[in-house]
């Protein structure tokens, strides 16, 4: 890339919240026609950075020089008006309105004060098919799978003119073939020459498409790096700040000397959900940890959901320890030691008013009775234990658990569960959206629990994470459990991979 | 737009339509007399108020709000037109002053849940006893109207062949139409629709999001004025009790249309015809003749409920759906 001036100069931004530090002396430079990076762990400052640069937060320090020219940006549809188009991790689009208007809302052709439809369906179809997306524009937004709607969203963004398209978290809920499809176009985007800010915590992904990086740490600016001449190690502890000389036990095959034993914890025969899942045999030992791997929407949150009564199964028998028993709601599983965290960390997962201590006792009161309280003082003890064995940040029980970082939040859940000392872990996808370091403790975690007999059902869409942790993996396919492989030395993520495409791929 | 695999969205709306047309198929068959024009040409006469008020109400349910000060606000515009009128102000000043009554009021309780983020329901019922207390203030007796412009407004018959409207159904209508093209030809109207879908997703997109929701209890400030107009060109009277209850009213019209309660989806047509339905069904109960009045809030409810179901069963359907592909 040749030496330009940078089309957008973010300099010296500080932004303090009450209490909080969250930018001190930050800087940003994006040059037309890179894909940048930024980088750094949960709570580093990526999001604030991102929002003062919206105009969602008001700066209290610095400058920001876009073209050349100093700009002040105070409401998101200023960052707009300026080009700077943000496609947020969660979809922000409105799913009732059809996909034109979502492109076109707030930026409506009119034609003799109303507006003009035809023109604006026409446009969309074109910008559409420019990123080789064939949909149908007048359908409802909701009414297409989440990937298209990002599709739709960054669109929405080039067609308000964008210089700057900053993209959020954009793969987090995409599939391989969606990813491709994404980068393919975000790398004819480059081409045009648009500056594009690309975070994410998928660190192949980053190498694959980003020129530059930018290393934030607890608020602070680390530098700029470009992105092949830095390797991974080096990214990795200029992110959690320490030499990672122990990257080992993030490479590692773990799982190798996790075996489980023979002990059969539970015994699902034919359990099937019409329309959510086939009938499946699955049988889980004590203290093993077993790996459910499939594409988004193959199966695998179904087939936790049926386990934990969340769903409830129309066919199949489940034994526990040779017992059969009834899971129709999540209260007899939890009555039968069976915790299960969900995916939704923030819809089911988290109450976001209530404290750390609040939501960490939830389960283990609710198992308890609510006529049965457990005193405050026992609460305060169970939760500190917690919050010192998990490494929990801030340690205070009593901080309302929405302003943690997604990775605390996740290890609170983990420990409101755990409370309940279950025989039965189920895991739907506790590493998404979390930093490497709080990734790599939540799999220690793992890892010692099973040794202490807990079995875990662990799913993740990270197919190394799962041969690093699980025993045995179970491949689902189009709503279906199609194979189980015991983890061995010689298993590598490509035999998986074929497993999941159907042998085809 | 109306291709056929868009029609999906359009099934509450056709549900309510159908429901009409059953309901007016049976009057004919089991009444004498019922098969006529003038019967249908009534429902728009004894309900323009409500058409009117139903519309304003379409916007701000749109939004995923609710305004319940709409009844009294036509109590309270009844209430100063009569006292005004009796005091020989001439119509000419009376009928904007009349009309600015509930915009004033919208624009206030807009500003208050914009502002201060507080509940629709909360405010708009601080707002309805305000505007009722109001009336009663004025005075506790009914208060005649005897202007000849009022009477002219209340007796004049518009004819086609043997079939007559009322001035007051032209106005209806002149506001249906205005609405139809304020919901889907204007950027306001988009705007209404992007916040009952997703009001964080809309304040994102950049659009003006507190503007239009204070827009939007004025708009239907607006049409509860103009709806107590043409509820005193009906009456002929000013009267502290006018239009008791008539927000609820209001509400299930819209809801009965397919007008969805968490907003973002709905037709301001689809509120006409809920109008239409609860007229139709105090029509059936007039015409069977034993039955008591009373029985048309029983009707209503029914009605409603069946809606809401209705409502439900089709949006669960519709998310699992997606669900299929989406995951989630």
């Amino acid at each position: 890339m040749e030496i330009a001036i940078p089309k957008l100069e973010m300099k010296g931004i500080t932004k303090t919240f009450p209490g909080v530090k969250a930018l001190s002396n930050v800087s940003l430079r994006l040059f037309p026609g890179e894909v940048h990076a930024l980088m750094g762990e949960n709570g580093a400052g990526k999001s604030t950075l991102i929002k003062v640069l919206t105009g969602v937060y008001t700066k209290d320090e610095g400058t920001v020089t876009l073209d050349g020219r100093s700009v002040e940006v105070s409401t998101p549809l200023e960052a707009q008006n300026l080009g700077i188009s943000t496609v947020y991790q969660e979809v922000n689009l409105c799913t009732n309105l059809s996909v034109v208007e979502n492109i076109f809302i707030g930026h409506e052709i009119m034609k003799k004060g109303k507006i003009d439809w035809k023109e604006m369906n026409r446009r969309a179809e074109k910008l559409l098919t420019e990123l080789n997306l064939d949909i149908d524009v007048s359908k409802t937004l909701g009414s297409y799978s989440v990937a298209i709607q990002q599709m739709v969203a960054i669109v929405r963004a080039l067609n308000v003119q964008a210089k700057v398209l900053i993209l959020d978290e954009p793969t987090s809920s995409l599939d391989l073939n969606e990813v491709r499809k994404l980068f393919s176009v975000i790398r004819k985007l480059k081409n045009d020459g648009l500056c594009i800010v690309f975070i994410s915590h998928f660190l192949d992904q980053i190498y694959e498409i980003t020129d530059r990086l930018t290393v934030l740490r607890n608020g602070e600016w680390i530098g700029e790096y470009k992105t092949e001449s830095l390797p991974r190690y080096e990214l990795i502890s200029k992110m959690i700040g320490k030499e990672f000389n122990n990257s080992k036990s993030i490479t590692d095959n773990l799982a190798l000397t996790n075996k489980g034993d023979y002990e059969t914890v539970l015994a699902a025969e034919q359990l099937s959900k019409t329309g959510k899942i086939q009938p499946f045999n699955l049988e889980l030992r004590k203290g093993e940890i077993m790996g459910l791997a499939g594409l988004l929407g193959s199966g695998r949150s179904e087939l936790a959901r049926l386990l934990f009564g969340a769903d409830k199964a129309d066919s199949g028998t489940v034994r526990i320890k040779g017992k059969k028993v009834y899971l129709n709601s999540p209260k007899q599983a939890i009555a039968n030691n069976i915790a299960f965290s969900s995916e939704n960390r923030k819809s089911e997962g988290i109450i976001s008013d209530l404290s750390i201590r609040e939501n960490m006792i939830l389960a283990v009161q609710g198992r308890k009775g609510w006529f049965n309280y457990i005193s405050r003082k026992r609460q305060e003890e169970m939760v500190d234990e917690y919050i010192k064995l998990l490494n929990i940040n801030p340690p205070n029980p009593e901080q309302l658990i929405k302003n943690l970082s997604g990775g605390n939040q996740q290890k609170v859940l983990l420990a409101r569960w755990l409370l309940t000392n279950p025989d039965l872990l189920i895991l739907d996808e506790p590493t998404r959206g979390i930093d490497i370091g709080a990734k790599a403790e939540i799999q220690k975690l793992m890892l010692s629990l099973s040794e202490e007999g807990m079995s875990i059902v662990f799913i993740s869409a990270e197919l190394e994470e799962i041969l690093r942790t699980c025993s045995r993996i179970s491949v689902l396919r189009d709503h279906k459990k199609v194979s189980e492989l015991e983890n061995r030395e010689e298993i590598k993520q490509q035999d998986i991979m074929k497993e999941i495409a159907g042998g085809v791929g | 737009m109306m291709s056929w695999q868009l029609n999906k969205k359009y099934y509450p709306l056709l549900v309510t339509i159908g429901l009409f047309i059953l309901m007016f198929l049976y009057g004919s068959i089991n009444y004498t007399g019922f098969a006529s024009p003038q019967v249908v040409l009534n429902l728009f006469i004894d309900n323009a108020f409500l058409i009117i008020v139903a519309v304003g109400m379409t916007f701000v349910i749109l939004s995923g709000g609710i305004d319940l000060s709409v009844g009294s606000v036509i109590a309270l515009t009844s209430m100063v037109t009569a006292i005004l009128l009796q005091a020989n102000v001439s119509p000419v000043i009376v009928i904007p002053a009349a009309l600015l009554i509930g915009p004033i009021l919208g624009v206030m309780m807009g500003s208050l849940i914009h502002f201060y983020n507080l509940q629709p329901f909360i405010v708009t019922l601080a707002g309805m006893f305000l505007a009722r207390g109001l009336s009663y203030v004025i005075s506790v007796e009914t208060i005649a109207v005897s202007d000849p412009f009022f009477q002219f407004m209340a007796n004049t018959k518009i004819y086609f062949g043997n079939f007559y409207i009322s001035i007051s159904v032209l106005i209806a209508l002149a506001i249906v139409a205005a609405a139809i093209f304020l919901a889907h030809y204007t950027k306001f109207g988009r705007n209404v629709y992007a916040i009952g879908g997703n009001e964080q997703s809309a304040l994102l997109m950049g659009l003006p999001v507190g503007r239009t929701k204070i827009l939007i209890y004025t708009l239907s400030g607006f049409c509860s004025s103009l709806a107590g107009l043409v509820f005193t060109f009906y009456m002929l009277s000013g009267y502290g009790l006018h239009a008791n209850g008539l927000e609820l009213d209001a509400i299930a019209a819209v809801v009965i249309g397919g007008t969805l309660l968490t907003g973002g989806v709905g037709y301001v047509a689809g509120s006409v015809v809920g109008v239409l339905i609860l007229g139709i069904i105090q029509t059936l109960i007039v015409f069977e003749g034993t039955l008591s009045s009373w029985w048309t809030k029983i009707a209503i409810g029914v009605l409603l409920l069946l809606f809401i179901v209705f409502q439900r069963l089709s949006s669960v359907r519709g998310r699992s759906k997606s669900q299929t592909v989406t995951q989630h």
